[in-house]
């Protein structure tokens, strides 16, 4: 039945008349991101970045935390430079002596975790939310709603920022601040579309089976409410990164034993000053490609997953 | 209209009622306050002194009603660092915040709206798709690292900006504002534009979608077909139609803006609120922590009120919504 009441977001379904149903909504979304430009410079950017990110033990040329591989002799050396052991260090040192470019690749580590655990954990409960929301209506929906009114209109950085201050910094503080920053946003979203399907004729007719209201919650009413939730899911990951390296740049966010781009930007910061650029740019470079490259793909699911897009 | 104003009102308190009890029960039940105020060789003895000063052997809610009670007569403690009532201390520094909010506000209408109004009318031209592309790379560029990229750029290269501190200030109406010396205006432009740039490609894609929405409706036939001058219709018609919906987005984002003040005042030295709370937090200094969330709570609460009736006077759909017609 999934691939019967989805034809919204297949595009290629609707204008060829429903006939080969063989393609699932999943594979059409995939198909039609690889065909747009733009997406598929962002979905590259992101496989290399996370294939740096997860391969980053092998492929870092050394160990950024290992006190035992660094040699402070070699602290602030500009991009190019060599070792004490004639190591080439690509992009430079800094002020620990560290290779920037493996620090680079442990902080996208930190990074990515950070954003996609965050989003994961705020969409479980964000959607949840959002579709008892919807399906339950009246006072249940106005309450839970109102509170989603209340938390949007404080921006996410103060509500961090008060989260953090209470609790402090680490790392599963920081993913927390983030998740309570940003579940408002998909139950809000999801609300709004499960509205809709609420009153589709595919939930009449499993009402009229008398299937239990969580199953037809969560196995009829959820799976058409993904597009939406898909694309506010990828642009939040990318402002849960950005917010996380805020943070970190702040010195709130994670502590200096967890290295974070954010982080890695701040240490170069006092050194900006006496024309030590390296240190701080080229971690936010690699924050910049790792935000562009998600914001690329979010825009064009947008397109994608918009029943209302022409043609 | 009074109905409405005085249940957004009655909300508003609600808020900062829960907001307080949040704040309160963070930063007084889950720290604990005695172990940063007493050193680890404290006796017993001198644990209870303290427990007892500071009211912590009273129940809950009776610890809540008396912080609610000296807050709202505006006493939120003293600093622990700098020894000052933190009410005073943060209300000192809020001018310098709010001269760097309302000028990157300024700054995001005054180039956000043209550029958006013209991507709007012509959404396939080249032009407009440059706008478009510099508006999400204005959503990407992290806020804090960009500073770093202007300052390196127009302070160490070239020179032409200072990096840090607020200049020289002039006073106006008995408050120190920085844009009205050349010294003052030229430390304000870089964490200016720099806070701005995030709200500037924001404007841009509000303005634009209105723009594109609103030319399709019947009102703009209707113009044509009476002949009025293109100019007319898109300066006078439809920027109306479309500023409206900005009001609420331009006053949520002062907010934002004020909250976001924290980076860019970190960045540049601005001593602002956001330094303050900033260096604050590393301090353990929690009175100001304290006073500056309820300060900050109190001020979206109260923008949010604002804006909310500002809409309902220029939208009236708003305040009647649920009303028998």
């Amino acid at each position: 039945m999934s691939t019967d009441i989805q034809t919204d977001n297949s595009v290629h379904n609707r204008t060829t008349g429903n006939k080969p149903a063989a393609r699932s909504p999943f594979r059409e979304t995939i198909f039609a991101l690889l065909h747009d430009k733009l997406a598929l410079t962002g979905l590259i950017i992101i496989a290399i970045l996370l294939l740096a990110a997860v391969l980053a033990p092998m492929i870092a040329p050394q160990n950024p935390y290992d006190l035992t591989q660094l040699d402070i002799m070699d602290n602030r050396l500009p991009p190019g430079s060599r070792s004490m052991t004639g190591a080439v260090y690509l992009i430079g040192t800094d002020d620990q002596g560290r290779d920037l470019f493996s620090a680079i690749l442990y902080g996208l580590r930190t990074s990515v975790i950070v954003g996609i655990s965050s989003a994961a954990i705020a969409l479980v409960i964000g959607a949840s939310i959002g579709l008892i929301s919807a399906y339950a209506g009246g006072r249940t929906d106005s309450f839970l709603m109102r509170i989603v009114d209340i938390q949007l209109s404080f921006p996410a950085i103060l509500i961090a920022l008060i989260f953090l201050a209470i609790f402090g910094q680490g790392i599963d503080k920081i993913i927390l601040a983030l998740v309570v920053t940003q579940w408002a946003y998909y139950a809000r979203t999801i609300r709004g579309s499960a509205l809709v399907e609420r009153r589709r004729a595919y939930v009449d007719a499993a009402r009229s089976m008398a299937l239990p209201d969580r199953r037809i919650v969560f196995r009829h009413i959820l799976p058409n409410c993904l597009p939406p939730l898909t694309v506010v899911a990828t642009m939040r990951v990318a402002y849960a990164i950005m917010l996380e390296a805020t943070l970190s740049f702040l010195g709130i966010g994670l502590p200096v034993t967890e290295p974070s781009l954010g982080l890695l930007i701040s240490n170069g910061f006092e050194y900006l000053l006496s024309g030590d650029y390296w240190i701080s740019f080229f971690p936010g470079l690699a924050l910049l490609l790792l935000i562009i490259g998600i914001n690329l793909i979010g825009d064009a699911l947008r397109d994608i997953l918009n029943p209302r897009r022409e043609g | 209209m009074a109905s409405y104003v005085l249940s957004r009102s009655l909300q508003t308190v609600l808020t900062l009622f829960v907001m307080s009890i949040l704040v309160f029960t963070g930063l007084y039940l889950v720290g604990n306050p005695v172990d940063v105020l007493l050193s680890t060789t404290a006796t017993p003895a001198e644990r209870l002194e303290v427990i007892q000063a500071l009211g912590l052997d009273k129940p809950v809610w009776e610890q809540y009603w008396l912080f609610l009670v000296k807050a709202l007569s505006g006493d939120l403690g003293n600093s622990f660092v700098f020894n000052q009532p933190a009410l005073t201390l943060i209300l000192s520094r809020m001018p310098a915040t709010l001269e760097l909010a309302f000028v990157a506000l300024a700054m995001a209408l005054v180039i956000g709206v043209p550029l958006g109004v013209y991507a709007g009318i012509r959404p396939k031209g080249l032009i407009s798709k440059s706008i478009m592309t510099f508006s999400i790379l204005g959503f990407s560029l992290p806020t804090f690292w960009i500073g770093l990229v202007m300052i390196l750029l127009f302070s160490v290269q070239l020179g032409w900006l200072p990096a840090s501190g607020r200049g020289e200030t002039t006073d106006l109406f008995g408050v120190p504002v920085s844009f009205l010396t050349w010294d003052g205006l030229s430390h304000l432009i870089l964490p200016a534009i720099n806070l701005a740039l995030f709200k500037i490609s924001l404007v841009i894609r509000l303005t634009r979608t209105g723009v594109i929405e609103c030319m399709q409706l019947d009102f703009v036939r209707f113009a044509r077909a009476k002949g009025l001058p293109e100019t007319r219709i898109v300066l006078v018609h439809v920027l109306k139609n479309t500023l409206i919906p900005l009001i609420t987005v331009v006053g949520l984002e002062l907010g934002s803006l004020i909250a976001f003040a924290v980076v860019t005042e970190t960045i540049f030295a601005w001593p602002g609120m956001g330094k303050l709370i900033i260096d604050a937090i590393g301090r353990l200094d929690r009175p100001v922590i304290l006073a500056y969330l309820m300060i900050t709570v109190v001020m979206f609460s109260l923008i949010n009120l604002l804006v909310d009736i500002l809409y309902s006077i220029a939208d009236p759909r708003v305040r009647l919504e649920g009303k028998p017609q």
